[in-house]
């Protein structure tokens, strides 16, 4: 279980629970937070889940998985602290995590 | 003008199992799909990883699976009308009249709306300078290079598209190819040659920036790249190109007056109709209660919609469930001889 705050492109925050094991995208989208899109539904083909992480957390997450960097090229402006939110697991240790959406997503 | 007993927005699995359903029940289905190739996600972003929850099958691939679903539609002779989307929706007395962005025009009862997430576009440049020159100056797919030639050409991206037409294009113009890192994700021969066409001095290569503003009035005359730290350089140039893969838009379907629920359309589980009647919505692009985004899902809404589609395309008749392992009409149907 993780509290993930997402803010929004205005700035509005949304600060919730995230059971272990679900993705920083589920997340979103269980608790009805807009901005993430996950069009293909988490299987890394769309990139419209794309979020920026805060630059503290940015280096303490696992790597990126081969193909990540790839699908963040058809990201909508893509910045160097830019993941995509369903290949990001939640665990105890990411309680805490903060990350920003995107104006739009495609 | 195409008269039919339904007429399927959309070729990825669900629609193509609604294709057989229908078929069973003797109905005639026209099927349109704004790619140029049948299988809707399927093809298109996952034509090679494979998938492991189709009943019965272990292991297949999108493509596999496209093509074992277009096999067992053969008997029905569909009408694919392909690299078309349906534009306008209208009803006419008490059907539906349905025409496409080539003005094809549709005539039918029951229209099943299996968009998939909506339709593919070109992903575009953020920047609102872009819009404006969209189509004279920034392009998102070339229809005739040609047009290029003897011309100073920026190319944006970083797959096989964009490597491609850089190398392509370079033949008869200036390109400059700029990339958001410095990987390209195109084939290794891709880069290969790129690298070599830059060594020789034959284009060049700008990264890791972004596109950060166009100058120009009427025409674009330059623009400026940026980089993450902030660094702005300026580009001289006639066109830009961007390469950014395919982004799914619900487009036209928003105009339908359907119910919408973040860009899924609302349906009832019995029929999988929408609010209009005649207007069915399978697969992913709708929702209700419990819906799971599989393909499964998509084959049983399509199965049950076609039984509502009967409904309406034989007002006269009377809907009787039949089996396939049964049926005198089914086999005739498919072309088999019944013992
Ligand atoms: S949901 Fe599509 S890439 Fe993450």
């Amino acid at each position: 279980m993780a509290k993930i705050t997402y803010i929004e492109h205005t700035n509005k925050k949304h600060i919730v629970e995230v059971p272990s094991n679900m993705s920083v995208m589920e997340g979103a989208i269980q608790n009805n937070i807009p901005g993430i899109d996950a069009d293909c539904g988490g299987s890394m083909a769309c990139a419209t889940c794309h979020v920026y992480v805060d630059k503290k957390w940015f280096e303490k997450l696992k790597k990126k998985d081969e193909g990540e960097e790839d699908m963040l090229d058809m990201a909508y402006q893509p910045n160097k602290f830019s993941r995509l939110s369903c290949q990001l697991i939640v665990s105890n240790e990411l309680d805490g995590l903060i990350l920003r959406m995107p104006s739009k997503q495609g | 003008m195409i008269s039919t007993d339904v007429l399927i927005v959309g070729a990825g699995p669900a629609a193509l199992f609604a294709v057989q359903q229908l078929g069973l029940l003797g109905l005639k289905a026209e099927v349109v799909d704004n790619l140029d190739k049948v299988g809707g996600q399927c093809s298109e972003l996952y034509p090679d990883k494979p998938i492991y929850d189709i009943p019965a099958i272990s292991e297949c691939t999108g493509e596999t699976l496209i093509k074992n679903l277009m096999k067992q539609i053969e008997p029905f002779n569909t009408n694919f009308h392909l690299n078309e989307r349906v534009d306008q929706l209208a009803k006419e007395g008490t059907k539906w009249k349905i025409t496409t962005n080539r003005k094809k025009v549709f005539i039918a009862p029951s229209v099943i709306i299996a968009g998939g997430v909506g339709s593919f576009e070109p992903r575009k440049f953020p920047l609102k300078e872009a819009e404006k020159f969209e189509d004279s100056g920034v392009f998102y797919s070339i229809r005739d290079k040609k047009y290029f030639d003897n011309k100073k050409i920026c190319i944006f991206g970083g797959g096989d598209s964009a490597l491609d037409w850089s190398i392509e294009l370079s033949k008869n113009s200036k390109v400059v190819l700029v990339h958001r890192r410095s990987e390209f994700r195109g084939t290794s021969k891709n880069v290969e040659t790129v690298n070599k066409l830059k060594k020789d001095g034959i284009i060049q290569i700008e990264t890791p920036y972004q596109l950060n503003s166009i100058e120009g009035d009427n025409k674009i005359k330059a623009i400026t790249i940026k980089d993450d730290e902030g660094k702005i350089k300026k580009i001289d140039t006639d066109y830009i190109l961007g390469f950014f893969g395919l982004v799914m838009k619900l487009g036209p379907i928003a105009e339908w007056g359907l119910n919408l629920d973040k860009k899924h359309i609302p349906v009832n589980t019995e029929s999988f109709q929408t609010n209009k009647e005649g207007i069915f919505a399978i697969g992913d692009i709708c929702t209700y209660p419990g819906k799971l985004k599989l393909i499964l899902s998509g084959f049983h809404e399509g199965a049950l919609a076609a039984r509502e589609c009967f409904k309406l395309a034989r007002p006269n008749e009377k809907y009787k469930f039949e089996y396939t392992t049964t049926s005198k009409n089914i086999h005739e149907r498919l072309g088999k001889k019944y013992i």
